[in-house]
């Protein structure tokens, strides 16, 4: 077993902010009964996976990945394909997240509640 | 010009019903009529530039086909092998025939949503045929994403308002199975440093012990079995295929589920190595168990229904436990036996759900105990449903019999009977359920005027019953994929 | 020598091509009944003609495509099978006639789906006889499960139907066992295909193979009416009489049990079974089954469920008379399949010409029958003798050589369990026979005193297959081994697998 000290513990600070926002936003999804606040969960386990991949892409004293128009030195950027990556994904995010709204709304013309239970007593 | 369009194939096979899903709703602005015959056009380019591919696959071996013309690792690569251009045609076959059957169906089950309708349909198969296509695996997560929203947004446009919550509990559901997959991806580009999946397996190998990956496996499979509808997290299920429209159950049932075990195989099989399943993480022992599981519950399920839909929609969740055993066991012929179950029960649970989407058009009945005496009114229907019928209990020369011997085969070289024991007994299950509709539709009278659905709808419902025989053969040839798989 | 020819296929294909003209000629009677004669009689002869070469010893063999590695969808006819073949074949021409005057008179519904259902089950029947492999027995074995249901469904009453429910849960599960223990073995052998002496490899665990064996039985035991597999069989008696004669007491029951004797003579083999003890085993099971069925047979009033009983008592035999793994059992077994066919199915027509006439079923009612039936009376009671042992007709031959089979192979109580199961047969049979000549009919107040008798004999239709039958049957007791007959075929069976 690898010696577990403090300093090993808060230097990955950014996981533990992870573990958290995902447990968090994971918790709101499925124990929640309002169906807003269900997306509201989606929406920051989602946003807490984009700050994981992001994080491991930084590199300490390296600069964001954006082109300067005069540089000429070789510059050390951070990792840019996560970046890239991430942005695909918050498309992804906020479409699912314009389809869930859209239902939401949908649900409640018909129903007239957006609480869970009492949709599944009017059912 | 021929030249560069078979040159760039496999990238049109995406690009093609994409942009058709971008201007059907302006045709739909037009004249509604014009979707349906775009749609077709659309659908019919990609089977024949299935085959097309079919074609070079078998003269020229694998494609790899770079987007963009940016080499690997660096750039998006299209990878196509034989297991590819199998799910390929699979998909956009299984597509062509229920475009022919929608019409008629669409028409009076959503009057109002026909653009709505077809655009989500195509984009549906854009983002399935991605999923087969591409050989990145967040590539892979983006189709996976496009299908998964247009599955929501399809099944929500069911006649009732349960179809409404439904989707949303496949939203919810498929959301959390998207963002374990995005975590499986990111933990893997984490200790790997790569997105290609050719890549990934060969620096993969030095990693097996790590618990990083470990990890990531876990959260694949978690994610996958969501999506795949896996005991016990298949409750989505159940709600979605009953309250949607006829044709997207359709849809849904018979490519969903399969293009999402598809990407369980490839995950397992060609990015981890047999090796490491079988004996690193359990993973292959844990699926077998639960699908046994899986099967067993599903068929008790299904008998205990008096909606055929939600009855056929367990017996669903029953045949994916059939597809998991396979993949569980990992010995060619239980690999093989898979495979040949997705062919299978594609076109089987198809022909079923179109019957049944027949028989709901016509008559409107959904309750098994109004099904007396149907068989002389609607007799193609009930004959393709018979077939279908006796295809899942497993009666040979029909092609469900032959994937329940790969299965059984390789549960019995694998040593474990008891897997081949559960196979059968779940046919005389399937049986139970089957021949009840059967005798209530052989004997008795119908008392409703009806006569036989539409030949629109009867050709499809033809052509999937035939596939539901000649099928059996088609073993062979995934014996051949399933050799290059493990 | 192999000789490849398609003349097997043939003979299965020709009664499906009728069935389809069956359907399409559905509006016309006469023009449909044609097709079942036809059909009927062209089978015989395709199956005919393959005898010169099985006499020789040779075997056809027609080879269609490649199911699965390794097995083929192939025929090949050896003389086991081509003695099923003619048996079936001779027999649905004479079915069909009587069929036709049991319909006709009856006016039965559904006529149309009787004679379709009736010609492709005969196909199926021919197929398993002439199968090559396991794998083509199999797929035969189940589409004739699936189409003797709607026969026997065929009144649709609610009590047809839970007949016919029963009979699918037993013969599907027994299919099940019977796909797992194929499986297995092709786990094991890495192959199907039927081989003289069997092709199972010996070095398999001990366990193992009995467990294989055990599965093979409960398989082909539920179609051969092994106890405790057997109570589909009478229950299913509630469909017509054609379908109870043919199909319970010749195609179905027989298939099975062809089953059995192809398991243990062309799967296992002789060596492997005897090295095994499961000959001795399986011949003492059986034994429960040939006393207790007769028993039950004693209890029955109704005529068809005791010749139903009846039936389940004389399969045993045959399975008695394979399971002592010598020569004159094998001969006693495989002749009894013959024999008992022909008596049966005379027993069965005589039944059903009494319920066409009179409608009466039980045989309490049936005192004094004779008197105005006393062609069919008379003709149940020769088969009556057969069943019963006595010379000169053909069940003496069959037990004959059974009994001979148990002493050389040592079993004295497998010789006592066959003579009182002989007794218990005249205790079940005599007294229908008895009441039915000279008895005074019950009702005398039924009597029409200005007609001789109450009621008239059966139709031409009906008593001219009753009366070949009885007549084939006090042949094959005189001379077994005539030229084309039945003796000669099983020498030839013999010859290749002890």
């Amino acid at each position: 077993m690898k010696k577990v000290e403090l300093g090993w513990i808060l230097g990955r600070y950014n996981y533990w902010v992870f573990v958290i926002l995902t447990l968090i936003g994971f918790y709101a999804m499925i124990a929640k009964n309002n169906l807003i606040k269900k997306i509201i969960g989606m929406n920051i386990f989602q946003t807490a996976i984009f700050l994981f991949y992001i994080s491991i892409a930084d590199i300490e004293g390296k600069r964001a990945p954006i082109i300067v128009s005069n540089i000429t030195e070789h510059i050390n950027y951070v990792n840019p394909l996560p970046h890239v990556l991430i942005l695909t994904a918050i498309v992804v995010c906020v479409s699912t997240t314009a389809v869930a709204l859209t239902l939401i709304m949908k649900i409640y013309q018909e129903f007239k509640t957006i609480e869970e239970d009492k949709i599944m007593e009017a059912l | 010009m021929i030249y560069i369009i078979i040159q760039n194939l496999p990238v049109l096979i995406v690009i093609i019903p994409l942009i058709t899903a971008f201007l059907m709703p302006i045709i739909g602005l037009f004249k509604i009529r014009y979707c349906f015959y775009t749609s077709l056009i659309s659908i019919s380019i990609t089977l024949l530039i299935g085959v097309l591919i079919l074609n070079s696959v078998i003269n020229d071996g694998t494609i790899h086909y770079h987007i963009g013309n940016w080499e690997p690792p660096y750039g998006i690569e299209y990878v196509i092998d034989y297991l590819n251009t199998f799910m390929i045609l699979l998909i956009t076959s299984v597509a062509f025939i229920i475009t022919i059957y929608s019409r008629r169906s669409v028409e009076k089950e959503l009057p109002n949503n026909i653009a709505l309708f077809y655009t989500l349909f195509v984009l549906f198969i854009t983002g399935l045929l991605g999923i087969v296509v591409t050989g990145d695996l967040f590539n892979l997560y983006v189709f996976l994403e496009i299908t998964s929203l247009a599955a929501y947004t399809l099944i929500s446009l069911g006649e009732k308002r349960d179809a409404l919550i439904a989707s949303f509990n496949y939203l919810i559901m498929g959301s959390i199975a998207a963002c374990f997959i995005l975590i499986g991806i990111g933990f893997i580009y984490t200790m790997t440093g790569s997105l290609n999946m050719a890549d990934i397996s060969i620096r993969l190998k030095d990693l097996y012990d790590s618990n990083v990956v470990h990890a990531a496996v876990i959260f694949f499979i978690v994610g996958l079995s969501i999506k795949i509808a896996l005991f016990p997290l298949h409750t989505w299920l159940p709600n979605a295929y009953t309250h949607a429209p006829s044709t997207v159950t359709a849809l849904i049932a018979s490519l969903m589920s399969k293009v999402c075990i598809y990407i369980m195989i490839r995950i397992l099989f060609s990015i981890f190595t047999v090796q490491f399943f079988l004996h690193t993480v359990p993973v292959g022992e844990i699926l077998s168990w639960i699908a046994a599981i899986a099967i067993i519950l599903g068929s008790i399920n299904a008998i205990a229904q008096t909606d055929i839909k939600r009855m056929l929609a367990y017996s669903s969740v029953s045949q994916i436990g059939y597809i998991v055993l396979g993949m569980g066991l990992a010995n060619y012929d239980g690999l093989t036996g898979s495979l040949l179950h997705i062919l299978n029960h594609a076109f089987m649970k198809g022909c079923l759900f179109l019957t049944v989407g027949a028989i709901i058009y016509k008559t409107g009945i959904r309750n098994i105990y109004d099904f007396k005496g149907l068989a002389w009114k609607m007799p193609v229907t009930m004959l393709a449903f018979t077939i279908a019928s006796l295809s899942m209990v497993g009666i040979p020369p029909l092609c469900g019999f032959f994937s329940k011997w790969y299965l059984a085969l390789g549960s019995i070289k694998s040593g474990k009977w008891i897997f081949a024991l559960v196979i059968l007994l779940s046919s005389l299950l399937n049986a139970a359920y089957f021949f009840r509709i059967l005798e209530r539709a052989l004997f008795g009278k119908y008392e409703h005027k009806t006569d036989e659905a539409p030949k629109s709808m009867l050709i499809p419902i033809t052509i999937m019953a035939i596939g539901c025989i000649v099928f059996g053969i088609f073993g062979q040839f995934m014996e051949i994929i399933s050799k290059s798989l493990i | 020598m192999e000789i490849i020819s398609i003349k097997p296929f043939l003979a299965v294909f020709v009664s499906v091509m009728a069935a389809v003209l069956i359907v399409l000629s559905r509006k016309h009677r006469d023009l449909r009944e044609s097709w079942t004669i036809l059909a009927s009689i062209i089978k015989f002869i395709i199956i005919v003609s393959m005898l010169p070469n099985i006499l020789n010893g040779d075997t056809i063999s027609y080879r269609l495509f490649t199911i699965l590695p390794n097995i083929s969808f192939a025929f090949r006819v050896d003389a086991f099978g081509l003695f099923f073949g003619i048996l079936a074949s001779s027999l649905w021409i004479l079915t069909s006639l009587y069929s036709i005057g049991y319909m006709r008179n009856l006016n039965e519904h559904s006529q149309t789906r009787y004679f379709a259902c009736f010609a492709i089950a005969l196909s199926s029947t021919i197929g398993v006889a002439f199968s090559a492999n396991l794998l083509t027995l199999f797929i035969f074995y189940e589409i004739l499960t699936l189409t003797t249901y709607p026969l026997v469904i065929h009144k649709e009453t609610p009590e047809a139907k839970s007949a016919g429910r029963k009979y699918l849960v037993y013969t599907l599960s027994g299919g099940v066992v019977l796909l797992f223990a194929i499986i297995l073995t092709y786990s094991l052998a890495n192959t199907l295909d039927f081989t003289n002496n069997g092709f199972i490899n010996a070095h398999t665990s001990v366990e193992t193979l009995r467990f294989l064996f055990l599965l093979y039985m409960i398989g082909f035991g539920v179609k051969s009416a092994f106890m405790p597999l057997h109570s589909w069989l009478p229950t299913a008696m509630i469909a017509p009489t054609p379908v109870s004669a043919l199909l319970h007491a010749v195609a179905v029951v027989k298939a099975g049990i062809f089953g059995v004797l192809r398991t243990i003579y062309f799967v296992f083999g002789t060596d492997l079974l005897y090295s095994l003890n499961l000959g001795i085993a399986l011949a003492y099971f059986v034994s429960f089954t040939i006393i207790i069925a007769s028993m039950f047979a004693l209890m029955q009033d109704n005529l068809k469920k005791r010749l139903a009983y009846s039936t389940i008592s004389q399969l045993s035999y045959i399975a008695l008379g394979a399971a002592l793994l010598n020569k004159s059992g094998l001969i006693g077994g495989v002749l009894h399949i013959a024999h008992h066919a022909f008596m049966k199915i005379t027993l069965f027509f005589c039944a059903g010409a009494i319920y066409v006439t009179t409608k009466k079923e039980n045989i309490s009612e049936m005192d004094g029958i004779g008197r105005d039936m006393p062609i069919t009376m008379l003709m149940f009671f020769i088969c009556v003798l057969g069943m019963c042992g006595f010379p000169p007709v053909c069940g003496f031959v069959s037990k004959w050589y059974l009994i001979l089979g148990s002493i050389e192979a040592n079993q004295l109580p497998l010789v006592i369990v066959l003579l009182a199961s002989a007794l218990l047969n005249i205790a079940y049979f005599f007294p229908i026979v008895i009441r039915a000549f000279f008895k005074k009919p019950k009702n005398n107040t039924e009597y029409r005193y200005e007609h001789k008798y109450r009621y008239k004999e059966a139709p031409l239709s009906m008593l001219i297959p009753i009366t070949l039958t009885a007549i084939i049957s006090v042949i094959m007791g005189i001379f077994p081994d005539a030229p084309y007959l039945f003796l000669n075929i099983v020498k030839v069976i013999i010859e290749n697998v002890i």
